[in-house]
């Protein structure tokens, strides 16, 4: 019995090797090392273009303005999402109906031709105005061709589309929140919009916010098809560019260079904002010990 | 004198299924009442018809001489807005099975979010009062735990100290300590008991026949949607005339 005692004192307890997990990795290593090799090397990309215009003014404006008009239609979307989400959970069936129609009509067509669309509202609409209906009473009348230009029209296009998708991502948020919470806060005196601002939002956050971060990239790279409405985005710029000069690859090298900078850089606010509304559910431990090469991480 | 709650002839319909056929209940200030009964005799609906988290479909609850959820104009009953049920709901304070925290605050953000943004109390000394809340429930020292990081019986009594912190005139309590592990029973009973010596009004559905017995000054035995036999703990629980009260209280002793 005294024997087994000191014996099981100096059992090293040897967590599970993971070989596999080890050589995965120096495969796609390899291959990632040997495909920009090919580039490098490769004597049919002029790498001269392409350091002449990674940082040129032109290119960093058009970069700039990708970025701007990702950030307007997003936030546009995504309050137009959580409008669209709250009507279609709404007692009211008429609200339901009209937030079913649009998210199904503006999932339903492509995004290029809502784009096109909206650039050719003026041919629709000539004149914008606002008035009493039937009645000569005119407050406000522009030519549309004034008020929507080309940017305004694409961002009313990526927005409105934006808002299709990003309604039923918030839906699924609220949804996921269970319905105790919504009675204890209404136990505790909470008005409807109080427990919804204050305790159902935040906790569908959490849910909301992963599939959120997928959009923004997707926004982020949706923006080049404004091209089409003549929008001087990153890749309009460099298609123009390439026009002129016929280096076409090398250009696309330079703006998928920053399309690359600029979905990274956006990616950070992602982890920050998952911390922040994660806090209080303690289920990401387990992930990452499961995540992680060795099993040390796992403390 | 106004009782604290007054039930009359209350209804509950879900859809074809009837499950309160005419509830009356009388319960004055201080008091402790324990609502005992089988699973589905309509116990849980009652409770959730006083704070209008249900709907009733005939008769009316009263709470301190003022009709819950309806204005009474001439012999029609009007349902109020929501803006003046959510007020009256800030005056009865809820305890459910599931305990329901905000799983995002901590404890002691779980006590102050309804009296800061509420009731506008100012913040330090919403604080403050969640303070001595979280010590007259013994749990001084999880402040700032998150709902997750305690376990259920911590949770049930920082949910009570978060209904107290509205300062309710009555408490109600849903099977409290049902879904807590038997070890942990004993505290929530324990603050529960505290809180009736100081004299809150106090209606609980509850399963404990000992806590009841102890702690009730009326108790209340329902089944299928009605009240079958009320009264003392030593009356219903020692001594029940009805034979569907009897079968109860020895199936769960």
């Amino acid at each position: 019995m005294s024997e087994n005692q000191t014996n099981s004192d100096k059992i090293v307890a040897i967590p599970l090797k993971h070989p596999w997990r080890w050589v995965s990795a120096a495969l796609i290593v390899l291959f990632l090392a040997l495909f920009i090799y090919s580039l490098v090397a490769s004597p049919n990309v002029n790498h001269d273009i392409i350091s002449q215009f990674l940082f040129n003014p032109k290119i960093i404006q058009a970069a700039g303005l990708t970025v701007l008009l990702t950030v307007i239609s997003m936030t546009i979307g995504a309050a137009l999402a959580t409008l669209l989400a709250i009507m279609k959970l709404s007692a009211n069936p008429v609200l339901k109906m009209v937030a079913t129609a649009y998210i199904g009509f503006f999932r339903g067509t492509p995004l290029l031709l809502q784009i096109v669309f909206w650039g050719y509202l003026g041919i629709i609409y000539p004149t914008l105005g606002l008035g009493v209906p039937f009645t000569d009473i005119v407050w406000f009348s522009a030519p549309t061709s004034a008020v929507l230009t080309s940017t305004v029209a694409g961002v009313i296009a990526l927005s409105m589309n934006e808002a299709a998708y990003a309604a039923e991502i918030v839906r699924a948020g609220i949804l996921s929140v269970d319905d105790g919470q919504t009675e204890a806060a209404k136990s505790l005196g909470m008005s409807n919009g109080y427990t919804l601002r204050r305790i159902v939002l935040p906790q569908a956050m959490r849910v909301i916010i992963p599939p959120m971060g997928n959009e923004f990239i997707s926004m982020l790279k949706n923006t080049s098809l404004l091209q089409v409405l003549a929008v001087m985005e990153l890749y309009a710029r460099t298609s123009q560019i390439s026009a002129q000069n016929l280096a076409q690859v090398e250009l696309l090298v330079v703006a998928g260079f920053w399309y690359l900078v600029m979905t990274s850089i956006l990616s950070w606010p992602q982890s920050y904002l998952e911390r922040k509304y994660g806090r209080g559910f303690s289920a990401t431990s387990e992930r990452k010990r499961w995540l992680s090469m060795g099993s040390k991480a796992s403390a | 004198m106004i009782p604290m709650l007054e039930a009359k002839g209350v209804q509950k319909r879900f859809g074809s299924n009837h499950v309160l056929k005419g509830i009356d209940l009388t319960i004055q200030a201080g008091q402790v009442l324990c609502l005992l009964g089988p699973s589905g005799s309509g116990k849980s609906t009652f409770l959730r018809c006083i704070n209008h988290l249900e709907v009733i479909n005939a008769g009316r609850i009263s709470v301190d001489g003022e009709l819950m959820g309806f204005r009474q104009h001439g012999d029609k009953l009007y349902e109020m807005k929501p803006s003046a049920i959510a007020a009256q709901r800030g005056e009865i304070g809820m305890v459910f099975q599931r305990f329901n925290l905000f799983p995002n605050l901590t404890a002691i953000e779980n006590i102050i979010e309804a009296p800061v943004g509420i009731k506008k109390i100012n913040k330090n000394q919403a604080i403050e009062r969640a303070k001595e809340l979280l010590a007259s429930v013994g749990l001084s020292d999880k402040a700032d735990h998150y709902p997750s990081q305690l376990s259920g019986g911590q949770q049930q009594r920082v949910a009570i100290a978060r209904a107290l912190a509205m300062d309710p005139k009555l408490m109600l309590f849903d099977e409290p300590t049902s879904a807590l592990d038997p070890e942990l029973v004993g505290d929530v009973l324990e603050v529960m008991r505290n809180l009736a010596k100081s004299g809150m009004t106090m209606i609980v559905v509850t399963h404990e026949i000992g806590f009841a017995r102890e702690v009730a000054d009326q108790v209340v035995f329902m089944d299928d949607g009605l009240v079958v036999e009320s009264g003392t703990p030593a009356e219903v629980i020692d001594n029940p005339r009805n034979a569907r009260t009897k079968a109860f209280i020895e199936s769960v002793l």
